[in-house]
């Protein structure tokens, strides 16, 4: 046979709730039940919450640049479900954080870091996060690390997730985690955000692939699309994924299609380069609506419980943004501290005196006429 | 104690290490079956098995990457990146992530690798295979730099960098690969990082140099009149360096001669000069004098020793410094 087809691949794409909040029974079987619905609708809703007054608070001058999470909920809550809290690793980009707090981020953490508080990346290490990335596309390569660890140590029941968006897919070191998971077949789930946009370009312009699953493919990775907005959908990808990768079945992965409701960040405004339009037809899709459609027709979820939720919501992120707002300002000597285990002598000195010109610096090298000033 | 090659000091502590710590693992472009470009890692995966002396794809990034990613996890990764010019691709890992990872996290995630580099020139290495890049390096806070040059220190310094909690780059200068042999211990021994090592006692002129450039500074010296007295200080670690040790000569001196290989230009002998200025201000007799490589590409072979600073240069340096 000189010539024939030596591969042959398809991308199959997955939906269970629809954005009118109709389920497919048959493909939600084994999946989410009520009570969990509900759980992830409600981390959807506190999430949208602290999105909301975030955004205020960056407007208002009491934060800086802030990435909203708005309309890309389900893609946290649905993942984070299906990953073991405590034992998996979530390796984070920045429009995840529903998926730190359900696996036990106090959420404070992530208000005190975009408040320009490093210790805000100070997550209790039992929680096995890497903080959020905010360089493109390059911490993929972490999670394929940190699972590789988990093979070598024959820890068989850990996996690790990690989060980007279709952005990222065009960065090399994308390209290279993929490469790197596949060759060792480690326990990694790359779980791509694909909301439409990398700041102003949109995706068609980002790439010329279909769709972004299918550059998976060539690195013989199971792969699938799913509505990114159904939570439904993406759990079930994100379980089928890692029972392959605790099974050995190496790593796996899932586009999920969403979209960017909000600015890229506050410093950004969208206006500029998308129609309203499309805005408002993905406005009709947001997982929050069709997530409360859904409860409301199995009769677990009333304007009653919708109320206590805002109220509920409205409280806790009241609670954390106080709790960011009102630490205790950092040292101002603060980040030279943990530069090394242990601080070599020429930075204790820059510390101690907070400054790096030499006279009056070090008591040995005091000219005759020098004017020695005080460390500041 | 036997008599090792530089190759052969640095293969015996990566293979004493991956014994004695079972989380130490080796990575990188042909480490394993074929031990290595150089043979640095000979023998090492058939003795320690292909998961933890790992052959993997041809990606300096990915292996800086997934380094940082096994470092995280609790791991010592020691990457090996082939060549000096290969580490352009591995350098966004490196810098922004391996060397910020503890003080964004406030130590709670921390990135413990050592990243093993050959480097320098000399050797009639095609294009790209004879940079010195330290400095480059020292100028990223969060990383630590080490350029051993004999046998003793290379492995001593080596088992210092794998254990240390923080990435390192350990720069090793394969023109001396196979060149020079010494005694070198059985036993595990550490040198501390951070502290240089006077090669030769002398009164009247300093000169500090690290890697490679120590060889030719020895030969430079035997073509000095014997009663000239230098002082030869090997700095070992690039990041953090010796200052003391430096002040102290050059206090005694007063001349100093700063020889590298890499550029002239915000190299590390700047930083160097600057800090005698600090330092050593009062006690100068002579301006502080560099010899280096010069602020220009690299050249291939053909004219590679005239671009390195070979004894001839540096002797010039030193009679100029010492006649000022």
């Amino acid at each position: 046979m000189p010539h024939h087809t030596v591969f042959e691949a398809k991308i199959e794409h997955l939906q269970i709730l629809d954005e009118n909040g109709k389920l497919d029974k048959k493909l939600a079987k084994d999946t989410l039940s009520d009570d969990q619905v509900v759980h992830l609708y409600e981390q959807m809703r506190i999430c949208r919450e602290l999105d909301e007054i975030a955004f205020k608070l960056q407007r208002s001058g009491r934060m800086g640049t802030y990435p909203q999470n708005k309309g890309q909920e389900a893609n946290a809550v649905g993942s984070a479900l299906a990953m073991v809290k405590g034992n998996d690793w979530i390796v984070p980009s920045y429009r995840e954080n529903a998926a730190l707090f359900m696996h036990g981020l106090p959420m404070h953490y992530v208000i005190q870091y975009w408040m320009g508080d490093e210790r805000g990346s100070q997550f209790p290490e039992e929680l096995n996060m890497t903080p959020l990335s905010v360089p493109i596309g390059t911490h993929m390569l972490h999670a394929t690390g940190i699972a590789w660890a988990m093979k070598n140590r024959k820890e068989a029941d850990r996996a690790v997730i990690t989060y980007f968006g279709d952005g990222a897919t065009s960065e090399g070191d994308f390209h290279n985690a993929m490469n790197f998971a596949s060759v060792m077949q480690v326990p990694t789930i790359f779980y791509c955000q694909n909301n439409s946009w990398a700041i102003s370009v949109p995706r068609e312009q980002q790439m010329n692939s279909r769709t972004v699953a299918q550059k998976a493919l060539a690195y013989d990775m199971p792969t699938i699309q799913v509505d990114g907005n159904d939570i439904f959908a993406v759990y079930k990808a994100t379980m089928d994924a890692r029972k392959r990768a605790i099974e050995g079945g190496g790593p796996s992965f899932i586009e999920g299609v969403t979209y960017r409701l909000g600015d890229h960040t506050t410093a950004d405004d969208a206006r500029r380069y998308r129609d309203q339009a499309e805005v408002d037809a993905w406005l009709d899709k947001d997982p929050l609506i069709r997530t409360r459609k859904y409860m409301e027709d199995q009769g677990v979820w009333d304007d009653k419980k919708q109320e206590e939720l805002e109220t509920r919501a409205q409280r806790i992120v009241k609670e954390v943004v106080d709790a960011a707002i009102n630490v205790t300002a950092p040292d101002k000597a603060d980040f030279f501290n943990d530069m090394y285990a242990e601080l070599p002598e020429d930075l204790k000195l820059q510390r101690d005196t907070m400054r790096t010109s030499s006279i009056g610096r070090n008591p040995t090298q005091i000219g005759l006429n020098a004017q020695v000033t005080e460390a500041h | 104690m036997a008599q090792q090659t530089l190759v052969g000091a640095i293969n015996q502590a990566l293979d004493q290490m991956l014994e004695s710590d079972p989380d130490v693992i080796l990575l990188g472009e042909d480490v394993g079956l074929n031990g290595g470009v150089f043979r640095v890692t000979d023998g090492l995966q058939a003795k320690h098995g292909k998961d933890r002396v790992v052959d993997t794809p041809l990606d300096e990034s990915g292996i800086m990457g997934t380094s940082i990613g096994l470092a995280i996890a609790g791991m010592k990764a020691v990457p090996e990146i082939q060549f000096d010019g290969f580490l352009g691709p591995a350098y966004d890992q490196l810098v922004n992530h391996a060397a910020r990872m503890r003080t964004r996290t406030r130590s709670a995630v921390t990135v413990p690798m050592t990243v093993r580099v050959p480097v320098g020139g000399g050797i009639h290495a095609p294009e790209l295979h004879s940079d010195s890049p330290e400095a480059i390096y020292t100028h990223s806070p969060g990383v630590k730099v080490v350029m051993p040059v004999t046998p003793y220190d290379a492995k001593g310094l080596l088992i210092s960098a794998i254990k240390d909690p923080d990435p390192v780059m350990f720069f090793e200068p394969k023109r001396v690969y196979r060149s020079f042999k010494e005694e070198v211990p059985e036993e595990m021994y550490e040198i501390p990082i951070g502290e240089a090592k006077v090669v030769n006692e002398g009164d009247d002129l300093t000169v500090v140099t690290w890697g490679a450039p120590v060889f030719q500074c020895l030969q430079a010296m035997d073509n000095l009149p014997e009663d000239v007295s230098i002082e030869l200080i090997d700095l070992r670690s690039i990041y953090p360096f010796d200052m003391d040790t430096i002040a102290q000569s050059v206090q005694k001196t007063g001349r100093c001669v700063i020889v590298h290989e890499a550029p002239l230009t915000a190299g590390m002998g700047a930083e160097i000069a600057a800090r005698i200025m600090e330092e050593c201000f009062l006690y100068l007799k002579a301006p502080v004098q560099r010899v280096a490589g010069f602020d220009t590409i690299m050249p291939y072979y053909k004219l590679e020793l005239e671009y390195l600073p070979e004894a001839p240069r540096i002797q010039k340096g030193i009679e100029e410094c010492l006649a000022y």
